[in-house]
């Protein structure tokens, strides 16, 4: 008799550390049918089960708004932290700097990065803190029925009518600003960029940003809108096709020469990005923000790679943290030696080698 | 002419940022190293440099360490207060004057010497900014020979402040030697004040509150420090980055089992220390009132969804930017309920360095325990200046992590519930992400409705059973704070009670009183919720006095609560004028209603008049 085979594909397929697809579910969606952000919360359950990730090892984190709720719907052997609108980033640099171990997911919406929560994400940018930082953005709140949020295009209406005129705010551009080594848009009805765009941030070491355009089909699919289904799919504009080869799987090169740009990954994984019109070069920063800024003047959305730099210095290496977990630390690891406290009183008792305390206000 | 020997107050009055801060601790270091209790306040204003600071020494052989209303002895270096700084001055007051500095005409009955400082530094030094700075050092030495100041402990004073900046030391000396000398040979000694040696501080340390906190959550562990700076907490973390770097950064490898991180702003410094709660490390940052109000929607989520976290509140004068450097008592009310719903904290109130230092690292335990923020009150005037203390012990108690699970523990459960009351005493089981491997051990924590699977939900049966629950947790938590301090007095009908900086004033006013005719009994507040103790202290007396520094008396209202059906027997002596308080201030407080045997008034208090600063 020989061994039954494991399936490759199918519900029954197993990944490289043996769990099925359905391992890596979370509770039913609780959002409209149909809503893009249901496909996203998809995309990452296959791109988590494609790269193998480890649920235990892996810490989900959200805001609030509608997208800030979809954490609970994958990944369900995973912790998750639903925290306070806006603040997720300073949950995941706090978490992140208990466990350098942990792989963050984080999701948020436009309203939940782009307003109350800008400063934050800028601060978890800055820092370079490891995040997989997800914006579902579809230009509207939609928990709260439909008001524009700050990623509204200029000229895009309400589904009451109202024009918005003020600039949007690009997330991408500000996280390329801001020196962010992994930024790229997608749209959550290309399941084909998504994918390989998530598995390659889950390979990048510091923060990497992916602002994914996900109509709202309640409140901003329609005529008018911006970010409604039938404008994207209008105005998407691809940088070039992607794909993402994991560390543990061998290169195949079976792309023609000079069709294709690289980039490698820490962990030695590959992103492969094919051409397409133009041969577009994710490494400039420059480059990364004048597509941004051409595609906003010819109503395009640009969809890719926006910018990828490998090499930046994660928080936890600019904070040189030991390599263990702080939260997993001995008591003998952190709790001084009696000669250390008797030494500091001796200090306090002469007052010599003390510092004066300074004032200030 | 009686002298008066170790027991009374000095004021320099001079100029923020004008070097007398080594002059003003030297001064210090040197009373101390005579064996004489002593106590220095840093009264200065929120500014770097120009505006009028004034720093009060207050000398006491029996051992009194609070503000001194009054001024013995006045040395004035600010010529914009120099008039109204005289003018505080009352009868036989003394007054060591800068003699360039104009004063107006001062009345015969005090007590004058004038001091040609600016010409004592000519020969010193040519450079007008050395100058300056080292003047201070004039009226060192002048106090010293007025005083009877010994000479080898300033210069051992002098020494340890100094000891590794030689040219500065040099500098230093020749000054203190050019104020004390010319002091020697034109000054007749005409007021009663002396120092004499004692032996009251031998082993004892001089540390302030926000320093002893840092080396208390050093000892307790802490693994994650955030912080947006602010007066007057900024120190604290300040104090605690030099001892993590100097003590818990390997040296072979530059590696550090800390991480400090200066948020945003206190909303990200709150965020984050939730998070890292949330992940199993020991985690706290420090503010003051501003700062506490940014934080608040965060406290909420703290207590709500049960996460570790230690917030310290250096409290400064409020409402709003208030008066930043001047301290405060006010937050009590505030940070006991902070942030919107029935939230509730378990706050602890250090009213010594002692127990800032072990509140440091117990708040840690606690917060682990108790599985919530606990917010630590202390205040400007506990944690910036500086305080006698015996030597800090070693901790002995290892740390408590409290209710943990890991796989070994998952592997014998039948079922992991996040919230599940299963001990009975509010408290539930957590896990750690990242540290268990068990798909059983993951939950999904939420600020907005859970059941005790931490799953959603808005039943209003399930919200209700975790109010409750998180009621008996706080009630759980009564009797694991730090207890009360309380000394019976048998005889006496009146009993105190205070908290925090107040202390004391209050000891000190206790012998006042006593001497008054009225004996008391004294409770002293270490946490809050309250331990059942508060009650059964109101309860043996027949009219309690709550003390305390804000204007509403709020720890007076909070006792009230307590005890309702005794309500009235609780009286509030309330001072609130951003000086730290005085026990003259509580002693007329007391005697005044007292001698009204009516009930307690409820209206605002007359401010305390600070005679002098």
């Amino acid at each position: 008799m020989t061994e039954p085979r494991t399936p490759t594909v199918g519900p029954l397929a197993k990944n490289r550390i043996g769990l099925v697809r359905a391992d890596y579910d979370g509770s039913k969606t609780t959002l409209c049918p149909g809503c893009g952000h249901n496909a996203i919360t998809g995309g990452i359950i296959q791109a988590a089960f494609e790269a193998g990730l480890e649920p235990s090892r892996v810490a989900k984190l959200s805001g609030i708004g509608c997208s800030s709720k979809t954490p609970a719907y994958f990944l369900g052997h995973s912790h998750g932290f639903n925290a306070v609108h806006g603040r997720m980033p300073s949950i995941a640099t706090g978490v992140r700097a208990a466990n350098r171990e942990l792989l963050l997911i984080g999701v948020s919406g436009d309203g939940d990065t782009a307003s109350i929560g800008l400063g934050q994400f800028c601060h978890l940018v800055r820092r370079n803190v490891p995040v997989v930082y997800i914006i579902e953005n579809n230009g509207v709140y939609g928990l709260t029925k439909g008001q524009f949020s700050a990623t509204a295009d200029v000229g895009s209406t309400t589904k009451g009518g109202l024009v918005n005129d003020m600039m949007p705010i690009d997330c991408c551009a500000i996280a390329i600003q801001l020196g962010c080594g992994f930024v790229a848009r997608s749209f959550s009805g290309d399941q084909k960029q998504l994918r390989p765009l998530l598995k390659a941030a889950f390979a990048h070491r510091g923060t990497a940003v992916i602002d994914v355009i996900s109509p709202c089909v309640t409140f901003a699919d329609h005529e008018g809108s911006t970010k409604s289904y039938a404008a994207v799919k209008q105005t998407d504009a691809p940088l070039h096709d992607i794909d993402f080869v994991p560390f543990y799987e061998d290169i195949h090169v079976d792309y023609e020469p000079g069709t294709t740009r690289e980039v490698t990954m820490p962990d030695g994984s590959h992103i492969v990005l094919k051409k397409l019109a133009e041969d577009y070069d994710p490494t400039s920063r420059e480059g990364a923000m004048a597509a941004l800024e051409e595609g906003r003047r010819e109503r395009r959305l640009i969809t890719g790679l926006l910018h990828v730099n490998p090499q930046t210095l994660p928080f936890e290496d600019e904070l040189r943290l030991v390599d263990e977990p702080l939260a997993a630390l001995t008591l003998e690891q952190v709790r001084p030696p009696r000669r250390v406290l008797d030494e500091v009183m001796e200090q306090l008792r002469t007052g010599k080698g003390l510092t004066a305390p300074s004032g200030g206000g | 002419m009686k002298p008066v020997v170790n027991d009374f107050s000095i004021t320099v009055a001079t100029v923020n940022g004008s070097g007398s801060q080594t002059a003003n601790t030297v001064l210090l270091r040197a009373i101390f190293q005579m064996g004489i209790p002593v106590s220095g306040k840093n009264l200065f204003p929120s500014n770097i440099a120009g505006l009028p600071t004034w720093f009060t020494i207050r000398v006491s052989g029996a051992g009194y360490v609070a503000r001194r209303r009054e001024t013995d002895l006045l040395v004035v270096m600010n010529p914009e207060t120099a008039a109204e700084d005289v003018a505080a001055m009352g009868p036989g007051g003394v007054i060591v004057l800068n003699e360039q500095i104009p004063t107006p005409p001062i009345p015969p009955d005090r007590i004058v010497y004038r001091v040609p400082m600016v010409k004592l530094m000519e020969p010193i030094t040519a450079d007008i900014k050395l100058r300056r700075l080292v003047v201070n050092m004039i009226y060192v030495g002048v106090l010293a020979e007025l005083l009877g100041l010994a000479e080898a402990e300033i210069e051992r004073a002098l020494d340890a402040q100094l000891g590794r900046k030689p040219k500065a030391l040099a500098l230093n000396h020749q000054a203190v030697r050019a104020g004390w000398e010319w002091a020697r040979a034109n000054l007749e000694k005409k007021d009663p004040l002396r120092l004499e040696r004692m032996n009251a501080t031998a082993g004892k340390i001089l540390i302030d509150g926000n320093t002893a906190a840092a080396l208390g959550a050093m000892f307790g562990g802490v693994t994650v420090v955030t912080w947006y700076p602010i007066t007057p907490s900024s120190s604290l973390v300040e104090a605690l980055i030099g001892y993590l770097e100097r003590f818990r950064r390997d040296p072979a490898t530059g590696k550090a089992s800390f991480a400090v991180i200066q948020a945003e702003d206190e909303i990200a410094a709150i965020g984050m220390v939730l998070g890292a709660g949330w992940a199993g490390a020991r985690a706290m940052t420090s503010t003051s009132g501003p700062g506490l109000s940014l934080m608040t929607e965060f406290a909420g989520y703290g207590y709500y969804a049960e996460i570790p976290a230690v917030i310290w509140d250096i409290q400064r004068i409020g409402p709003s930017t208030g008066l930043p450097t001047r301290t405060s008592q006010a937050d009590v009310r505030f940070v006991h309920g902070l942030s919107h719903g029935d939230t509730r904290h378990p706050v602890l109130l250090p009213s010594s360095v002692r127990d800032c230092y072990e509140f440091g690292a117990i708040a840690f335990d606690l917060a682990e325990r108790l599985q919530t923020p606990v917010f630590v009150l202390s205040d400007l005037d506990l944690g910036m200046n500086n305080w006698m203390a015996d030597p800090f012990p070693y901790p002995e108690r290892a740390w408590d992590r409290g209710k943990v699970l890991g796989d070994r523990e998952l592997a014998e459960l039948s079922k992991f519930e996040r919230y599940r009351d299963v001990d009975g005493d509010g408290i539930p089981y957590r896990t750690l992400p990242g540290q268990v491997r068990d798909p059983r051990g993951a939950y999904f924590t939420r600020g907005s409705g859970h059941d005790e699977a931490a799953r959603y939900t808005e039943s209003p049966e399930v919200y209700v059973r975790n109010m409750e629950r998180l009621a008996r947790k706080l009630d759980t938590a009564r009797a694991l704070l730090p207890a009360p301090v309380i000394e019976q007095d048998p005889g006496a009908s009146v009993g105190l009670i205070a908290f925090g900086s107040s202390h004391w004033a209050v000891i000190e006013a206790r012998d006042r009183l006593r001497e008054a005719g009225v004996p008391t009994s004294y409770l002293l507040l270490k946490a809050m919720p309250f331990a059942r103790e508060v009650a059964a202290f109101v309860e043996s007396h027949d009219r309690v006095y709550v003390v305390e520094q804000n204007r509403d008396g709020q720890m007076a209202e909070l006792v009230r609560l307590e005890v309702p059906a005794r309500a009235a027997r609780v009286r509030s002596v309330r001072h609130f004028d951003g000086l730290p308080i005085d026990a003259r201030s509580v002693v007329e407080g007391i005697l005044e209603q007292e001698a009204d045997g009516a009930a307690p008034r409820r209206g605002a208090p007359k401010v305390a008049e600070g005679a002098a600063r």
